[in-house]
């Protein structure tokens, strides 16, 4: 496979994971303004945090209110993070990669671009926001069935997936560490109703809400809600889960092609550390230094993929 | 021309019935509910657009992807009308490589003085880094378009011969699938003779022209300029229907006195490159240098067999303008054959005397750039204004060698359904033929370009013409 193809896929998936995530994440936000108006700023703007965009968003005149927020999010071609951008990225990079997709793969991204270009043309409005997100959602779980059931599973899969893994971790890393402080143990004895809202709103970007609830019940503590995002093994979206996938990938990958590379070296280091963690040592070196750190190895890890199979040289 | 002349309609061909081969079709449509019809229209532009065949026009405001309309009405060849198409097409097809290689070898042609020296040592299109060299099975056309017209019922003319890069098969391929999709029941009353071969036969095709170095089964890549190109959907879709790495210049290098491509283990060399980038950006150390689309060193790698490059460089200079009318002298020199195919009557303006008789003729001419394509810059006199017809006769005069000028030729028609119903629309035709030394290999049916506008003749896709599936009649 050209190194350039493997690239197209890596990063083709990585846009299709962080638009499904941002869209979670306009939606989480949106769910806090309608229950909580009186701290619809700061949370706002802690939203547009996690999506690491305060300059950008700043630079284009936005406001820390619920349309501002949710445009940028949304549809601002200022925004090279935003649903409409990075979903036109994964197109482009579909189009790349056209060779190595079977046509439900491609016609789903496609019609996804289509779609989200026709229902994002305009500003959103309120009336049409549940709408919108819903579409976002399905269309995501159009083009992931797309990919698991139609693609063969050789090196052209284990690229995808190895970027949407990437992608996830970071973006659920991203999450955490913008709401960390009301994770620590020491929020436990606060326990108010904002706090609350705060658990939930990290649940709900994470689309962990209702699996959290059937691990564990009705208890909400921020400890439990640590763990089960960064050390559950049977969660889609913990950070654990994502690096045990990652190792996977690679390891599928080195094997079909016969060789040892040290991305793949590099992501069962990262994966064995999350292993033998407790969640009570993560918050004794730190939640925020633990997350800091994380994105760190993780963005080290997918430029140590890029060069093993050259991507770009 | 005062009088608006009578064009041929292919389908009723004037009288009130359909023509033998449309008559099975004809029967069926009638019987059809038009509001049906209307509805696959609709349905066929969907499916175009989730399939992504679109292309990007050039200079367009907006940069967003345009579909070329596509009509539902087939245009039908009949198995006897096709075979004597086919003859006439090999003819010129072999006649063009011939004269590639004479003119890149011993100039016999000039020797003879059968066409004169100045056309080809001051033409562009001719590369003299080309002279000597032998291109792997001796084929420098391995892809050939013929554009093809008609003007009655026994009446075709060669309007241009496209030696380059042609493009459109993805085109003839997709409207098939989509007329298969809409209207199955068409094809199992009427025997429509395949296409859908032909990515199968290009594989083979190139494959049989790789180099000597070449082992195994040769790799094959297609060589694309990216996805801004207003042909990557085709690059892409042949690369994806040959199993062959659709490559772009970057990914390339010479490693070992052969091209050879980044892959995630490192390079691999390439056999065989179905280049769809032009002579001039394909070696910046040899052609042009602020080229990012080419492989620098390619063109010596070439000269040295290391590689098979599809079309040969060079080749340009078979389809020029002002060497198309030099065609039927072609063809007879290197066949010895009378040609079967007709050229279309053409004046070079470099020549005074013709030049005084396009400026006298102006309003009933079309004239053409000679190194122009995609009917950009081309004058139709009979639909131009006063106005534009002066405008023209300045650059004519300003720069005759520039232009060669032709009859406006009565172009057939086919109907197209319009909201009124069967309209007719003037169409032209083309074939995609396929060289290497294992024969000439030409898929029954080709492009048909319509153009939509009531009375144009100007089909090209980016001057607002469409495409119909083309059908050719089994026996």
């Amino acid at each position: 496979m050209l190194g350039k193809t493997a690239g197209g896929l890596f990063w083709m998936f990585r846009y299709l994971e962080r638009a499904e995530n941002t869209a979670r994440l306009a939606d989480a936000g949106f769910r806090i303004a309608l229950t909580r108006s009186d701290h619809a700023e700061d949370e706002w703007a802690s939203i547009i945090d996690t999506a690491s965009a305060r300059q950008a968003f700043l630079e284009s005149g936005g406001k820390f209110d619920g349309p501002s927020v949710i445009n940028f999010l949304l549809r601002d071609s200022a925004n090279p993070s935003s649903v409409l951008s990075v979903t036109e990225a994964a197109r482009n990079n579909a189009r790349l990669v056209r060779t190595a997709l079977t046509r439900e793969v491609w016609e789903a991204v496609n019609e996804t671009w289509i779609k989200q270009k026709a229902a994002l043309a305009r500003p959103v409005r309120e009336t049409d926001l549940p709408d919108v997100l819903g579409l976002i959602r399905n269309q995501s779980a159009l083009v992931r069935g797309a990919t698991v059931g139609t693609m063969l599973r050789n090196d052209i899969y284990n690229f995808a997936r190895i970027g949407t893994f990437v992608e996830r971790a970071d973006n659920i890393a991203r999450i955490l560490d913008v709401k960390y402080y009301v994770l620590l143990p020491s929020v436990q004895l606060v326990g108010s109703t904002l706090d609350n809202v705060q658990w939930e709103t990290i649940l709900r970007a994470a689309s962990a809400e209702r699996s959290f609830r059937w691990l564990h019940g009705g208890e909400t503590r921020p400890l439990t809600i640590a763990d089960f995002l960064i050390l559950d093994r049977r969660m889609p979206r913990s950070l654990l889960y994502c690096l045990r996938k990652i190792a996977g990938n690679l390891g599928h990958l080195c094997a079909d092609y016969g060789v040892r590379r040290p991305s793949l070296e590099a992501a069962i280091d990262l994966r064995d550390q999350l292993e033998e963690l407790s969640i009570d040592q993560v918050m004794e070196r730190g939640l925020h230094e633990f997350l800091t750190s994380f994105i760190q190895s993780n963005n080290a890890l997918a430029r140590q993929v890029e060069e093993d199979f050259r991507f770009n040289s | 021309m005062g009088e608006t002349p009578a064009f041929f309609n292919e389908m009723d061909g004037g009288g009130d019935k359909p023509r033998a081969p449309y008559s099975k079709y004809g029967d069926w449509f009638a019987a059809e509910p038009p509001e049906r019809l209307r509805r696959k229209a609709r349905e066929a532009e969907t499916f175009f657009r989730r399939t992504g065949i679109t292309f990007n026009v050039y200079g367009a405001a907006d940069a967003d992807e345009r579909l070329i309309p596509f009509d539902i009405v087939p245009r039908i060849i009949s198995a006897r009308e096709w075979t004597k198409l086919t003859r006439g097409i090999e003819q010129r097809v072999r006649a063009i490589n011939a004269f590639l290689h004479d003119i890149y070898h011993r100039q016999e042609i000039l020797r003879a003085g059968r066409i004169p020296v100045e056309l080809i040592e001051n033409n562009d299109a001719f590369l003299p880094k080309m002279i000597g060299v032998a291109p792997p099975g001796g084929i420098y056309t391995h892809i050939i378009g013929v554009d093809l017209v008609r003007t009655s019922e026994n009446e075709f003319f060669v309007l241009e011969d496209n030696a380059r890069t042609p493009s459109g098969v993805s085109y003839m391929l997709e409207n098939r699938e989509t007329m298969l999709q809409m209207f199955p029941e068409l094809f199992t009353k009427i025997r429509v003779r395949p296409v859908s071969d032909y990515p199968k036969m290009l594989r083979r095709s190139l494959s049989a022209c790789a180099p000597n170095v070449s082992k195994g089964r040769p790799v094959v890549a297609v060589l694309t300029p990216g996805i801004h190109n207003s042909a990557y959907y085709e690059h892409a879709f042949l690369a994806d229907q040959m199993g062959a790495e659709l490559v772009e210049g970057h990914d390339l290098r010479v490693v070992d006195g052969r091209i050879a491509m980044r892959t995630t283990l490192g390079y691999t060399p390439i056999d065989v490159l179905y280049r769809r980038v032009d002579d001039d950006y394909l070696d910046p150390l040899n052609f042009r240098p602020d080229s990012y689309l080419g492989v620098p060193g390619i063109l010596d790698v070439y000269r040295s067999g290391g590689i098979t490059i599809a079309n040969a460089p060079g080749t340009g200079i078979a389809d020029d303008k002002a060497i198309y009318s030099y065609m039927p002298d072609i063809v007879q020199f290197y066949t010895g054959e009378k040609p079967i195919l007709k050229n279309v009557p053409t004046w070079r303006c470099s020549e005074p005397s013709s030049l005084a008789y396009v400026l006298d003729h102006l309003c009933e001419l079309v004239v053409k750039e000679v190194h122009g394509s995609g009917g950009y810059g081309m004058l139709v006199g009979p639909a131009a204004s006063k106005k534009e017809i002066e405008a023209f006769r300045a650059k004519l005069t300003a720069k005759p060698g520039n232009y060669i000028a032709q009859p406006t030729l009565a172009l057939s028609t086919v109907p197209i359904l319009t909201r009124a119903g069967l309209a007719p629309r003037h169409v032209d035709l083309r074939p995609f033929v396929l060289m290497s030394p294992e024969g000439i290999e030409i898929t029954p049916g080709g492009l048909t370009r319509v153009a939509l506008k009531k009375g144009s003749l100007v089909v090209n896709s980016s001057q607002g013409g469409g495409t119909k599936d083309t059908w050719v009649l089994e026996d």
